[in-house]
């Protein structure tokens, strides 16, 4: 067999899954002793351009409390052409068209290279994607709203041509552009300090009215022949791409700031809440069910109205964390829950909310940060709309994958079907809990539970959910040996080519009975996926209960799986090891309690939503990037290296390379900066060096190429400010405290970890403990009789 | 004619001297007036009847009927035909006996020329003055001989020696100046021995001798006329009328003069009821004649007359009183080497400002007493400074918002079409301007709206129109700061396009709900976030049953009307638009309705906005483009050119001891003194009333200063002031002899308007003829005496007040029952409530010109003729007109080559009255009426709407109704009757 490593490589490239456990415990009792929780990290969209296209519904489990899919795992009947349930055991006759079915003769779907596998639901309609822009007009300067309006003329090429498209733009008035009208250019106003119902909002937009049966209707597959489109009162609002075009590109041409006066000392009058209100009512109304993105545009924050986030006084700077902490933000509560019930409501929908934010100060995503989170929109945040930083994340919105098609799915439903000795307890990610009760659902909760369906009104290649599991199956009721679990993944969206589709992953794992073999089970620990997923617990924790707990949580956490599968004699704590499997997952923790998702100091409530947003929906790869950045190092000495991401790291003479996921960070040591700035580079004789100054500029673009949002890309020397983003990441072996006590080399955990204080290598100005000092305490700690 | 109506004393009696019978209207018995007029002095100062000669009463006539009250019943001698078929006996019973109208001294008058022999046509002579019956003739008591010429020469040319003229030589009672008495005013002579007193020298007022009681009927030609009163003050007063003089009582409004301000502000601007004010709060009491002001500040000026002039006097600012804050004007008094003025009305004395300072002469005048417009004319206007803006900073343009109704019914009727077609063409063109100005400043902004309301944005640089809609109507707001007002010459290509564009947008059009409220706030929030004063334009054709702020039920029931419960549909149904008109006009936003209506539309609601607001209201019913569409234009086009003033607040000062009191007309006032008007045109005409809460002296007289504080059609913050002075009186009889009879009419006309959402109509039809009743007996108690008890004596200068307030108490606006629409009702109370002295005057007696007989060479405005249906021919062709609508009536004789000049058919028959134009036909005939029509409607601010109306058709009724001289469709009563009604009031009074 090969090694779990490869076995757990092997698994996600083919289910885009991976699990805490590959080996479950057995029973509830020793299943909550493990610490880590059984839980996956699951990627439903992995990008599978290899899987054959199955144009036809998958076979369902006959028995109506179950209705499992078809999979590679279910026993099969050749004979009597039945096949049994692998979850309820049911025995079900394959329908009439499987007759055929052989042993040579086998369908895709119990293959078992197959166990993923999309179908194309052929009888449902096509929608085409819709696609509803809601842009800011209040900017201080003009180039900004001309980097967005450039943006958005440029995304219309980028569209299909039969999306349908439609424009709202705020500023002290929330504006709907009627499109597609010939001469006078016709939009509907809104106060934008009004709350506003859908109703309401449906009257004043004269649409509703006679169109209650169109979401059927709407389609560009001429089929289903209705009554003139045009006659659809949506269709003014929303007009197909191809259509409006021209009239759009004019409309955006001529957008100009809003022009209401904005008084010494005050912020422009912006009603980002009640924009948003108007688009999630219009299409909530016009298109419910219906693959629809909102694309929000805001160059500040609401400044009044409903989803206010701070009056239009710049003498009252926006709210911290301190000022959350000591609950004194004024109008935070009541935007928050504008923005969740908006959040709600789309999502109940299955419309999409992005956030591309880009002003200097905060906009507001604290607030909002429910609406990409609860509808798997995107949420960036920039400096301004005139950077590359958000035009070329903005391009990427749209980018295609080799089969020419978006990399956006519409309106998921995710749902989780568990052979009985397990339940579902929840899941963490871009989703909404469809509140669907049923066998598989456990009482425990962790993230969003009590339900096997999640709604994912966006998702794309890289959305992950992080999923827990309970095992139920009792002590005294073993497993007969070799018995296995299963979980079935069914995740049905709309495609970007307006499909109905359905991607199944069904998977299984072996069952061991920990009191017996508890180093099957510790074998099969992933402290990758574990890493991640404890992650996103506790982000989870930290946004429903208060921080410093999270910590101490982690901290517990870390502490008792250590005792548990560390190997070492009590109260000794050099005498502390464990195995390979489990060797990085302190230092996970380690960075994981470091970093701006747990930590908010120096980082504004916007940025910490930001940074907890992409590390909810990424996977697992990019997550992990973000919990601990990569750092290669780039010298003379030989090619390109992963090196700690240490402050003994930062050499004189080498070239840093730091991708935080959020930051692309060079960093050229103080010789090589020299060098540098005396030009040698240019020099013939010193081609070398120009080469070795090209190398990671060469591979920071390659990431970029792939990174969406678009990372901040900076490049840096000792010294200089900017070398903060690497000098806050590192572990800070070395610093004002120690640098000339410290040294030698340490073991932890059969790990090493070298420093080397001469060297040219930088001291941290930080006062933080360093991974050393964090792995004495934890040793003494899990060593410890007493704990 | 039941011979039986007349009373024995009356008509004959009625005539004054002079009168030849043939006079009378054709069928008088020659009874009526002897040949003289009986002179109108009466006995103390009263002039008795008139002219010398009266005679006795037609043969007939039993002298008794007179006196006795008891007319004996003149029938007999009445030829029955002279009764008009109409003529019913007067309301009050047999026994009134009401004395002969006295009119005015009318000596007689050489007649017309036209009217046959020496008798003067009917409306010329004041008949009544005939004495009553023929006993008066004879003498009575105190009566002053007939042969009155005594006193004044007879006038010049313009009459020819009239016999009867007034005794001046009164008996004692009456102080012998001539002057004194008004009622010479006719005509026009100087008197020759002015008074002292500024004041033109009238005769005294004339005693009507009171036509006969009821019984019999009078003869209509014997009562007092309006067209003499008319006609004889244009004779006499056209031309110049200089306002030097303290207390000048001014021409009449019907005359054609012009002012020379010399220190008083012209009548145009302000007229008041009296000139000689009673000095104390009981005589004015006792008079029953209320002190009045009409106001037109603004009012619009004859052809030679000079605007009020600018001063500006930079920082300084206007110079004012330290205590009342009055402005400079020609009336302060500079002391102390004019280092100090005194005030007129308070008796303050401010320091004079350095800069202001100037020498005095040896008269103590101000050596630049005349380089200075404030120091010598009645009227100017200062150049305001920051201190008199809002929040102290200087005003912007002006804008007009044009508001269209889009709605399915407005886009069918063509109006739609025709706004947008015409709004560029004839309207915006036209946009007031500054005097020497280039190009108007106003900004201009267009709205449409049905169930929701469409703004666009016209800014210059857009290649296109925006439109933006808004359908919160809860909470209306205006979605754009910029490109909404524009000014036009900016913006030009684009309003353009957009008004080509409207009539195509909403040529489909299925809206029938609409909305005003929301309309209104928006405009009003347009203009607030723009910091402009201004004007909305709404054109708006139906209820606005819509569910929105403001919203409307059809409650109309036409039935009420005239019932007590008439105020519950005349009065508005809610107080939105109240409230709404208080906020438009905290802003300086006027609104101007143009209703459309197919049906009910609830004027009374509505209107409330524009009275607050100070807004006009048009009226278009069943309008049709093609038929009403030039006369809407013509409105519309008329109310945006003409010069008008915005954000204006008018305050009144008067000197101590009187004080404003009471306020009429379309405005808001938030406090006790000041009148806010959002916007002042020429047409807005505020009237008051003053009391005393002191005396006044003769010596010093009353001063009145109007200041109005106004933005400039430029957003230019001015001050225009209007001083009046008038004289103060201690004598009854100077009272009256200086009265302003057109004032008092307006006055009374307002406050019915007022009182008639208050009370019930009964209460306020008696309430006009008790005040009528009142002031009458007064002059006859405190100025007539000595006539016989049973005579009718009228002064001179009110001699037609109860005509006239017959006619407001037949009046539409006071008392329309079902027979009009309750928004038609609503509509002229709207529009009486602001109007001016010189409408009112033709709104309550209507103006009826022949057209057949005249010159069709010449260009003439022909004189009147008095408004009763005994004065048409069957074969003739006259043009009615009240200032709002006119009308063509057509005889059923008349000559067919008549018919074939105007309406190109052969006869009347023919005519197709629906279509309302006159043929413009290239013969004389035809010019002639198309210019006359045309003169008329000129003279008009309201395009007046022209209706053809043939005799004994289905229309005349109608027409018949604004025959105010005679009984009128529902309760109202004829002249003769209401006389006599007021006479036996008089008598009752007087017993």
């Amino acid at each position: 067999m090969s090694t779990y490593q490869e076995f757990i490589q092997q698994n996600e490239d083919r289910d885009g899954i991976r699990f805490s456990w590959n080996v479950w415990p057995s029973s509830r009792l020793e299943a909550t002793r493990m610490v880590v929780p059984l839980g996956a990290v699951f990627t439903p969209l992995k990008d599978r351009p290899d899987l054959p296209p199955i144009p036809y519904d998958p076979v369902l489990c006959t028995r109506t409390t179950c209705r499992a899919i078809l999979n590679p795992f279910c026993q099969i009947d050749y004979r009597a052409k039945m096949w049994t349930c692998n979850f309820c055991y049911q025995r079900n006759p394959f329908p009439p068209q499987y007759a055929a079915i052989s042993e040579q003769h086998q369908p895709a779907e119990i293959i078992p290279q197959f166990s993923t596998l999309e179908y194309t639901i052929t009888r449902a309609t096509c929608h085409p994607p819709i696609f509803l822009l809601v842009v800011d007009t209040c900017f201080p300067e003009d180039e900004d709203l001309q980097g967005l309006k450039e943006s958005l003329q440029m995304s219309l090429s980028l569209l299909p041509p039969n999306a349908l498209i439609g424009l709202i733009t705020y500023g002290k008035m929330v504006q709907v552009h009627e499109l597609g009208s010939e001469g006078v250019s016709k939009s509907y106003v809104f106060r934008g300090t009004k709350e506003l119902t859908s109703k309401q909002i449906q009257e004043m937009l004269g649409i509703g009215r006679g169109a209650p049966a169109q979401p059927q209707q709407q389609q560009r597959g001429g089929a289903p022949t209705n009554q003139q489109q045009l006659q659809l009162p949506s269709n003014r609002f929303l007009q197909p791409v191809h259509k409006c075009d021209m009239n759009l590109t004019d409309l955006l041409g001529e957008l100009q700031r809003d022009p209401w006066p904005v008084a010494q000392g005050k912020r422009p009058q912006r009603s980002v809440g009640a924009a948003l209100s108007i688009a999630v009512g219009l299409l909530e109304c016009t298109f419910p069910n219906t693959g629809a993105r909102i694309m929000l545009f805001m160059g500040g924050p609401c400044t009044q109205g409903p989803g206010m986030v701070v009056d239009d006084e710049l003498k009252h700077p926006i709210r911290s964390h301190h000022d959350i902490e000591k609950d004194n933000c004024k109008y935070m509560k009541k935007a928050m829950k504008h923005y969740e019930s908006l959040a709600n409501r789309a999502a109940s929908n299955g419309h999409i909310i992005d956030i591309y934010a880009c002003a200097l100060d905060q906009t507001g995503l604290h607030e909002m940060k429910f609406c990409p989170k609860y509808t798997g929109g995107h949420m960036v945040m920039g400096d301004s709309f005139n950077t590359s930083l958000f035009k070329q994340t903005f391009q990427r919105v749209f980018s295609h994958d080799s089969k020419g098609e978006f990399k956006m799915a519409f309106g998921a439903t995710l749902e989780i079907k568990t052979s009985r000795e397990l339940k579902v307890s929840g899941a963490i990610g871009p989703c909404v809990s469809l509140g669907v009760k049923g066998p598989a659902v456990s009482d425990t909760e962790i993230g969003l539970g009590g339900t096997c369906q999640w709604k994912m009104c966006g998702l794309y290649p890289t959305t992950s959910l992080a999923v827990c599991f309970e095992v139920v199956n009792q002590h005294n009721a073993p497993i007969p040996q070799g018995g296995r679990g299963y979980i079935q993944f069914i995740t049905q969206y709309q495609h970007s080519s307006g499909e109905r589709r359905v991607r199944v992953t069904t998977v299984a794992r072996s069952w061991a009975d920990a009191s017996a073999n508890i180093q099957h089970i510790s074998a099969g620990f992933d402290q990758e996926a574990s890493a991640v997923m404890m992650g996103r617990i506790a982000v989870y924790r930290a946004e429903t209960d208060d921080g410093p707990d999270v910590l101490r949580w982690l901290d517990r956490m870390l502490i008792r799986l250590c005792q548990k599968f560390g190997d070492y004699n009590k109260d000794d704590p050099n005498s502390f090891r464990y195995s390979e499997n489990f060797s990085l997952y302190p230092q996970f923790m380690f960075h994981l309690r470091r970093s701006q998702f747990l930590q908010v100091f120096n980082n504004s409530p916007d940025e910490t939503s930001y940074y907890r947003h992409m590390l909810n929906i990424e996977d697992l790869t990019q997550s992990l990037i973000m919990i601990q950045p990569i750092l290669y190092s780039y010298s003379f000495h030989g090619p390109p290296e992963p090196v700690l991401l240490d402050s003994s790291s930062l050499q004189g003479d080498k070239i840093l390379l730091m991708d935080t996921f959020f930051h692309i960070l060079i960093y050229h040591g103080e010789t090589i900066a020299q060098w540098k700035a005396q030009g040698y580079q240019d020099m013939p004789e010193y081609a070398n060096l120009k080469q070795l100054l090209q190398a990671p500029l060469d591979d920071a673009q390659e990431i970029l190429q792939t990174r969406f949002p678009m990372p901040r890309y900076i490049i840096t020397e000792a010294g200089a400010s900017q070398a903060r983003f690497l000098l806050s990441k590192v572990n800070p072996s070395q610093t004002h405290n120690n640098m000339y006590s410290f040294g030698g080399q340490i073991n932890v955990g059969g790990d090493s970890y070298g420093s080397e204080p001469a060297d040219g290598s930088v001291p941290v100005l930080t006062d933080d403990v360093s991974l050393q000092v964090f792995m004495d305490h934890l040793k003494k700690l899990a060593v410890s009789s007493s704990s | 004619m039941p011979p039986s109506s007349m009373g024995g004393g009356m008509p004959p009696s009625s005539m004054g001297g002079g009168m030849p019978p043939s006079s009378m209207g054709g069928g008088m018995p020659p009874s009526s007036m002897g040949g003289g007029m009986p002179p109108s002095s009466m006995g103390g100062g009263m002039p008795p009847s008139m002219g010398g000669g009266m005679p006795p009463m037609g043969g007939g006539m039993p002298p008794t009927s007179m006196g006795g009250g008891m007319p004996p019943s003149m029938g007999e001698g009445m030829s029955p035909s002279s009764m008009g078929a109409g003529m019913p006996p007067s309301p009050m019973g047999g026994p009134m006996p009401p004395g002969p109208v006295a009119s005015g001294p009318r000596p007689m008058y050489p007649q017309q020329p036209g009217y046959g022999g020496p008798t003067p046509p009917t409306s010329q002579n004041q008949p009544y003055s005939g004495t009553p019956q023929g006993n008066q003739f004879g003498a009575p008591p105190g009566m002053v001989p007939p042969p009155g010429q005594s006193m004044h020469p007879p006038a010049p040319n313009s009459a020819p020696p009239r016999p009867g003229f007034p005794p001046a030589p009164a008996p004692g009672q009456l102080p012998p100046q001539p002057g004194q008495f008004p009622g010479s005013a006719p005509y026009g002579q100087p008197q020759p021995p002015p008074m002292g007193y500024g004041a033109p020298p009238g005769p005294p007022a004339q005693p009507a001798p009171m036509p006969p009681p009821q019984q019999k009927r009078l003869d209509p030609d014997q009562m007092p006329s309006p067209i003499q009163v008319i006609e004889d003050d244009k004779r006499t007063r056209s031309g110049v009328f200089q306002t030097n003089a303290r207390g000048s009582v001014p021409p009449l409004v019907t005359t054609n003069f012009t002012t020379q301000d010399q220190g008083n502000a012209n009548p145009r601007f302000m007229r008041s009821t009296m000139y000689n004010v009673p000095c104390t709060a009981d005589m004015l009491k006792s008079s029953h004649i209320p002190f009045a002001l009409s106001l037109c500040p603004f009012a619009e000026l004859g052809p030679q007359e000079q605007p009020p002039p600018l001063v500006d006097l930079g920082e300084l600012g206007p110079v004012r009183c330290k205590r009342c804050k009055a402005y400079m004007n020609p009336f302060m008094q500079f002391i102390d080497g004019g280092r100090r003025f005194q005030c007129v009305f308070c008796g303050a004395a401010t320091d004079v400002p350095n800069e202001y300072f100037a020498h005095l002469d040896h008269t103590g005048r101000r050596v630049d007493t005349f380089n200075r417009a404030e120091l010598c004319l009645g009227s100017f206007e200062f150049v305001a400074t920051k201190d008199y803006c809002k929040n102290g900073v200087p005003p912007k343009e002006p804008a007009f918002i044009f508001m269209i109704d889009v709605s399915y019914n407005s886009v069918k009727s063509g109006l739609v079409q025709l706004i947008c077609d015409k709004l560029k063409s004839e309207i915006l063109i036209n946009l007031p301007k500054e005097t020497g100005a280039s190009e108007s400043e106003i900004r201009v902004g267009f709205v449409t709206y049905h169930k929701e309301l469409h703004f666009y944005n016209v800014k210059g640089s857009l290649a296109q129109p925006q439109m933006m809609v808004v359908s919160d109507l809860e909470d209306m707001f205006v979605p754009l700061v910029d490109g909404f007002l524009v000014k036009l010459s900016e913006s030009e290509a684009v309003i353009d396009s957009l008004l080509s564009q409207i009539p195509q947008m909403f040529s489909e059009s299925k809206e029938t709900e609409l909305v005003l409220g929301p309309v209104i706030q928006a405009g009003l929030d347009a203009l607030q976030s723009a910091e402009r004063a201004g004007r909305l334009y709404i054109f708006h054709t139906g209820l606005p049953t819509a569910e929105a702020p403001g919203k409307m039920k059809n409650r109309d029931d036409r039935k009420l009307l005239g019932t007590d419960k008439e105020k519950t549909i005349l009065s508005p149904q809610t107080s939105f638009y109240t409230k709404l008109g208080t906020e438009c006009v905290a802003a300086g936003c006027s609104v101007e309705l143009f209703l459309f209506p197919n049906q009910y539309i609830d004027v009374a609601t509505m209107s409330d906005v524009c009275r607050v607001t100070a807004g006009n209201i048009f009226k278009y019913s069943y309008f049709q483009a093609d038929l009403d569409g030039e006369r809407f234009i013509e409105d519309l086009k008329m109310t945006v050119m003409r010069s008008q003033a915005f954000d204006a607040i008018l305050r009144v000062r008067t000197s101590t001891g009187i004080r404003p009191v009471d306020f009429y007309g379309n405005f808001y006032m938030a406090n006790t003194t000041d009148v806010e008007m959002a916007a002042i045109d020429a047409d807005s005409c505020v009237s008051l009333e003053i009391k005393h809460d002191d005396k006044l002296s003769e010596s010093d007289g009353a001063f009145i200063q109007v200041a109005v504080l106004y933005t400039s059609v430029s957003g230019q913050r001015r001050l225009r002031c209007h001083n009046l002075s008038l004289n103060c009186c201690a004598q009854m009889a100077d009272l009256f002899r200086s009265c302003e009879l057109d004032v008092l009419v307006n006055f009374f006309a307002k406050q019915a308007i007022r009182t008639s959402l208050n009370a019930n109509p009964k209460q306020v039809r008696e309430h006009i003829m008790n005040e009528t009743a009142q002031i009458l007996a007064c002059y006859r108690k405190n100025c007539a005496n000595p006539s016989s008890p049973g005579q009718l004596v009228l002064p001179e200068c009110m001699k037609l007040l109860p005509l006239y307030a017959n006619c407001i108490i037949k009046n539409d606006s006071i008392s329309g029952g079902s027979e009009i629409s309750t928004d038609d009702r609503s509509y002229l109370m709207h529009l009486v409530n602001s109007m001016d002295p010189r409408t009112t005057n033709v709104f309550f007696y209507p103006s009826l010109l022949p057209f057949h007989n005249l010159d069709m060479e010449s260009s003439d405005v022909p004189a009147a003729i008095r408004c009763s249906s005994e004065r048409l021919e069957d074969n003739g062709i006259y043009l009615l007109e009240n200032g709002l609508s006119m009308f063509l009536w057509i005889g059923h004789n008349v000559k067919p080559e008549m018919i074939q000049d105007i309406f190109a058919v052969q006869s009347a028959a023919q005519v197709d009255i629906d279509k309302v134009q006159v043929l413009q036909l290239d013969n004389p005939v035809s010019r002639r009426l198309c210019d006359l029509i045309a003169k008329l409607r000129e003279r008009r601010s309201r395009y007046l709407k022209l209706t053809i109306v043939r005799q004994r058709d289905k229309l005349e009724p109608w027409f018949n109704h604004f025959l105010v001289e005679d009984k009128g469709m529902g309760s109202g009563s004829s002249y003769v009757d209401f006389l006599c009604h007021i006479h036996k009031e008089i008598r009752n009074i007087l017993s």
